[in-house]
């Protein structure tokens, strides 16, 4: 048991450590822009995580959420106001998009969740595309400058990833200690036995709600991000395929774990911004990985990649066991 | 005060009468077996009890207090507490989780998103102590998934149980046990305290008759006969819809 603790611990260190040189070894202005999508990617992934993989919900329409916290931020720096307020309104819109999204989609579960989540998606998709006088229609809104929190200055690429990465740690220390705690373990209850939760004392009804808040939270804080990122917000951003992309990554990197949907944002990001520089079809390719992942490991990259290393081990370990012991030799 | 009193309890799904008019009367301690034919409405009769399903008319009483329109998630905090026919359990879990989770659902930490469950000390305690009733405590690290049917039965008791409740409902809990595994659920309910109503549905007459003081027989969601277990079983009415001839 000791072993894997600090074989764990050994990984998270050699992880932060790599995570905060990133701009000293990437090739380039480039891949420094890209590690700072995987990591608002991530958050965003981590947010649809707390419903998809802890709550049993799969939502498809977390991009409408992103993208409200995203044109509140552009609204917000376009009526004159500053960051900390454009960010705060962001946050507190986020929250109060997703209050309403939990209401009318936590009417239901499974396909019926789905569909509730599809159709508040593609009306907000909707709405942003046509609501020209509010959101600028395909045009969209473009934003000037990024903020200087605490003095630091984030316009460079550099300094908007370590941005990124401080907010980043923080979510995923947030998402964690949520899962350990008493309504973590009761929001899983809900996904696995939601009967027997209810005849146990809970209140599911309201536990998933708090949970679809913490999704939205994080959610938001990642469309604040992306939209600081690109200084551009429009309502592809919104479109069902930015949500299914999400969802993507929290499948394709493990569902209800820590790390899945951190390995599922990596993948996506760097197969859709590295790799399609050098295959046309990036898509295929992508759609190809996903069904490899389903072949070969249907519980994720991380769940599975572990799966096959304890199998390996064992197998290392068995013959070791089974060999006969050499006989000491008489003096 | 009665633990449990049901007065002119009704359900109907769309045109078919699974309850009609059930009048009962539970006393506090007393064991109390429902018994019926496969569709009689027993399990249904829990429901309306528990409040998964809401009545159509008629009342229930949970040691004085009218708890008809109490929804279901409250009973528990009212204490009362009940196990499945079909055994339902977080299977993912492990047995010591599954007792924690029934102890939390009962106190204002299950809101709590900040601390660690694992280091709420009191609450494995309790749990190791609700497992031990059961005689499961060497077992609690064991994953559900890794026991046996009359195992987890028995987590199912101790769930219940864990809960401290005044009125315990089983439904069927020895359905599906070896003879080994019967004799251990069965000791298991004999060691609960008398503080504890239970009522139980059960078709194993041996274990059943054994275990209850008085016996309510339900037939197409009717009760058509109540009484002690000589009386009942000396009924005809019961050798004609239950026992056979």
């Amino acid at each position: 048991m000791n072993r894997i603790v600090n074989a764990r611990l050994t990984a998270l260190a050699v992880a932060f450590i790599a995570l905060i040189t990133v701009p000293h070894w990437v090739p380039g202005v480039y891949y420094i822009n890209v590690a700072s999508q995987i990591l608002f990617y991530a958050i965003f992934a981590l947010g649809l995580n707390v419903l998809v993989g802890h709550a049993g919900l799969v939502s498809l329409g977390h991009a409408g959420l992103f993208g409200i916290a995203a044109y509140a931020t552009g609204f917000m720096l376009q009526a004159g106001y500053g960051h900390l307020p454009a960010t705060v309104m962001a946050l507190v819109l986020g929250l109060v998009a997703m209050s309403a999204y939990a209401v009318l989609s936590l009417r239901s579960t499974g396909i019926g969740f789905i569909m509730i989540t599809l159709a508040i998606g593609e009306i907000l998709w909707g709405l942003a595309y046509r609501w020209i006088s509010l959101t600028g229609g395909d045009n969209g809104i473009s934003l000037h400058g990024r903020p200087s929190p605490f003095g630091f200055d984030v316009n460079s690429a550099s300094g908007f990833y370590y941005m990124s990465l401080t907010v980043f740690l923080a979510a995923v220390a947030t998402v964690s200690i949520f899962v350990r705690s008493p309504l973590g373990a009761a929001l899983r209850g809900t996904r696995d036995q939601p009967r027997r939760m209810n005849a146990l004392g809970y209140h599911v009804w309201a536990i998933r709600f708090w949970a679809c808040l913490f999704s939205g939270l994080l959610t938001a804080v990642s469309g604040i991000l992306f939209v600081y990122y690109t200084q551009f917000i429009s309502p592809q951003t919104l479109a069902l395929t930015s949500s299914a992309e999400v969802l993507l990554m929290v499948i394709s990197g493990g569902a209800g774990t820590l790390f899945g949907p951190i390995v599922g944002a990596a993948l996506v990001v760097i197969v859709k911004s590295v790799v399609s520089g050098f295959i046309e079809r990036w898509n295929m390719l992508l759609g190809a990985i996903f069904v490899a992942i389903v072949i070969l490991m249907p519980e994720g990259l991380v769940p599975g990649s572990t799966r096959l290393w304890r199998l390996a081990m064992k197998k290392i370990a068995a013959p070791a066991k089974s060999a006969p012991r050499p006989t000491e030799a008489k003096p | 005060m009665t633990a449990l009193a049901i007065a002119g309890l009704s359900k109907a799904f769309g045109g078919l009468q699974v309850t009609r008019g059930v009048d009962l009367a539970v006393a506090p301690g007393e064991r109390r077996l429902i018994i019926g034919p496969n569709g009689a409405g027993k399990t249904t009769l829990f429901n309306l009890i528990t409040g998964e399903l809401t009545p159509d008319s008629g009342s229930i009483a949970l040691f004085g207090q009218d708890i008809t329109r109490v929804p279901s998630r409250r009973r528990p905090h009212l204490g009362m507490a009940r196990t499945y026919q079909i055994i339902t359990l977080f299977a993912h879990d492990t047995i010591v989780h599954n007792v924690s989770l029934a102890l939390l659902g009962l106190t204002p930490m299950r809101w709590n998103p900040l601390i660690d469950m694992k280091r709420q000390g009191h609450i494995v305690e309790r749990a190791r102590a609700a497992l031990e009733r059961v005689g499961l405590a060497h077992i609690a690290e064991r994953p559900l998934a890794q026991t046996s049917y009359g195992e987890r039965r028995r987590v199912e008791i101790a769930m219940a149980l864990a809960q401290n409740p005044r009125l315990l409902l089983l439904d069927e809990p020895f359905a599906g046990l070896s003879i080994d595994e019967r004799r251990d659920v069965h000791n298991c309910l004999m060691a609960i305290p008398r503080d504890v109503t239970i009522v139980m549905i059960e078709h194993n007459m041996d274990v059943a008759l054994e275990f209850a003081e008085r016996i309510t027989l339900l037939h197409f969601g009717e009760v058509i006969v109540e009484g002690n277990r000589a009386e009942v079983v000396a009924d005809p009415r019961t050798r004609e819809v239950y026992l056979g001839h």
